[in-house]
């Protein structure tokens, strides 16, 4: 039952087949089975998770109406508020924090039936691109236990390769949903910018925050894309407009006349060979399904890494001033009649991991007079040039496309030492959070060298986020007609068993 | 090649209200400079007479209708408190010295 798809659970809920109870108690056997060594979750709420089956399989009896994924488990990112629930976005200087309220997303999750079996591990307030640098251990890639399952949002992603949870929910600040999506060889979508409420998701870098779906196939993360987007009052920058119709998008599943644009800028040196390879077959797939394969030129993509790691750092700086050991959170070094700003150094010493720190002293130098024109100022700038050439390749093509990310998942501890090096990884997915359009992961294949899964991103224009569902539904099918069969089935065994 | 002193480390520091160790200066000031390099590329582009993009979308001063809606209880509010008394938030003292 648990390797099914979600809307294969959906249905088997719909016609009395299972319980939601049932199916929530099989993943909470899995994470049991399995998690010991996956490492996914911070925080497992079986009780919690047991309770909103129960009420959802008693609605369900007594003939109501309920939404498509009423009764379907979810994997929750630590990073969003769940009312009464540990939510610490894996720093410790939230560690037993539980937030008083829900997000506008999870209150979402619970009006639609959404079981949230638990709080999902990620790099320390999303900054990184390993799950390394939670404050709580790091996750491990379901593939090969002594890999990275990529990151931000790592533990999310992990959940779902290893069937501990058929949907999971991630953000994306830089390419935290998409680059562990095809790390761990699923489906992971950044919606546009605006399209899904940031209220009680907890911020590190505002102008680029985006909460978005992971499931194993284009069908399962759409429905679930339509179940958390939508217009909020609570959210300023909330888009209030109707939700694309990305459900219908996956169902059809058709690139006939398509055009799609391969960005230059995007492959080739510095990818790896198997990286390519698979994306170089897809490509060859989407034409032979009828698309028109095109090549768009993207000059200023070569400084969005540059743009990103200064504008992110500059913003994170501001947004972390919020943990300053009063209102909340870790308080230490209260004693002999410390003054405040002593208690908030000692405090944001021993709670902020060292990439938080280093983004933090990064920002404020960035941001610092003297300095503000010519790192910032400049990098705002780098964000209008990314805009405009988006713009100008998309009145060429419908969707555009690139390899997500330039390896396969790496070995724990690789890079950790070199931030730089780590940074690289984002080569290819940071763009699209710079012009704060959407963009999607889907697996390609597995690499020859290494046999790790390889992700193939698809881009759109804002608010078209129906266009990825579409282009990748059609990709995804022909893939799996290929293989015979989905690319899970090719991960080995956790624990002895699959 | 960039770098970053280790007192200018220090000063930043200081300004984000972070205490470091002397190991965590020296470490820092040492990967600054690479750093400080790769994201000083914004400066090799003309960027003369490009506008600012601070966010995404083209939207101002959006605003609710301005009624009350229900909000936290002070209780709620103070769940996560450090400390409290008489349903406030306690702060280590913030002028000076005690009297």
């Amino acid at each position: 039952m648990i390797r099914k798809t979600a809307a294969q659970m959906a249905d088997a809920l719909a016609k009395g087949e299972t319980t939601s109870v049932e199916l929530t108690q099989a993943h909470l056997d899995r994470i049991t089975a399995v998690d010991g060594q996956v490492k996914a979750f911070l925080h497992v709420d079986a009780e919690g998770a047991l309770a909103q089956a129960k009420s959802v399989d008693t609605r369900r009896k007594s003939g109501e109406k309920l939404s498509p994924l009423a009764g379907i488990p979810l994997a929750l990112k630590d990073v969003l508020a769940q009312k009464g629930v540990p939510t610490t976005a894996g720093s410790k200087i939230l560690e037993g924090w539980c937030p008083p309220y829900d997000s506008t997303v999870v209150s979402k999750l619970k009006d639609a039936g959404v079981v949230i079996m638990g709080k999902t591990n990620m790099d320390e307030f999303a900054m990184g691109s390993s799950t390394e640098n939670s404050g709580y251990g790091p996750t491990f890639n379901p593939w090969d236990l002594t890999r990275t399952p990529g990151g931000s949002s790592g533990g999310s992603a992990a959940a779902v390769s290893s069937f501990e949870a058929p949907l999971a929910i991630g953000s994306d600040t830089g390419g935290s949903i998409r680059q562990p999506a095809a790390l761990t060889g699923i489906v992971g979508v950044r919606p546009t910018y605006g399209a899904v409420s940031r209220f009680g998701l907890i911020a590190y870098s505002s102008s680029l925050d985006q909460a978005g779906p992971f499931g194993r196939t284009v069908l399962d993360t759409a429905l679930l894309h339509e179940v958390m987007a939508g217009h909020d009052p609570k959210d300023a920058t909330s888009i209030n407009a109707p939700v694309p119709a990305v459900v219908a998008a996956a169902k059809s599943g058709d690139v006939k006349g398509m055009k799609i644009g391969v960005i230059k800028q995007l492959q080739g040196e510095g990818y790896q060979k198997g990286v390519q390879a698979r994306f170089d077959e897809s490509l060859k797939e989407l034409a032979s399904l009828g698309a028109e394969i095109v090549e768009v030129d993207c000059p200023s993509f070569e400084y969005a890494l540059a743009a990103y790691y200064l504008i992110a750092p500059s913003e994170c700086s501001s947004n972390l001033a919020r943990f300053d050991a009063m209102r909340y959170g870790l308080r230490t070094g209260d004693v002999n009649g410390a003054s405040a700003e002593a208690v908030m150094s000692a405090t944001r010493d021993a709670g902020f991991g060292r990439e938080v720190k280093r983004r933090i002293i990064l920002g404020t130098y960035a941001l610092s007079s003297g300095y503000y024109d010519a790192y910032y100022g400049s990098a705002q700038k780098i964000r209008t040039l990314i805009i405009q050439d988006y713009a100008k390749a998309f009145t060429k093509a419908d969707v555009l496309v690139s390899p997500t990310a330039p390896t396969t998942a790496y070995k724990i501890g690789e890079k950790v030492d070199d931030p730089m090096a780590m940074y690289l990884g984002d080569v290819a997915t940071i763009p699209v959070n710079l012009a704060g359009i959407c963009g999607m992961s889907l697996p390609a294949g597995l690499a020859e060298e290494d046999n790790l899964p390889v992700g193939f991103q698809i881009m759109a224009p804002a608010m078209q986020d129906h266009r990825l569902y579409q282009a990748g539904a059609a990709l995804e099918a022909a893939l799996l007609s290929k293989w015979g069969a989905p690319i899970l089935d090719k991960a080995p065994a956790l624990g002895g068993s699959k | 090649m960039s770098s970053l002193s280790r007192d200018e480390v220090a000063k930043l520091a200081g300004l984000a209200r972070i205490e470091m160790t002397e190991e965590e200066l020296v470490n820092l000031s040492s990967q600054f400079g690479m750093i400080l390099d790769a994201v000083a590329r914004v400066q090799e582009v003309d960027l003369t007479g490009v506008k600012a993009t601070s966010h995404p979308q083209p939207l101002e001063n959006v605003a609710r209708p301005d009624v009350v809606l229900p909000s936290l209880s002070p209780q709620d509010a103070l769940s996560g408190a450090p400390a409290q008394e008489e349903s406030r938030f306690r702060v280590p003292q913030i002028l000076g010295e005690a009297e």
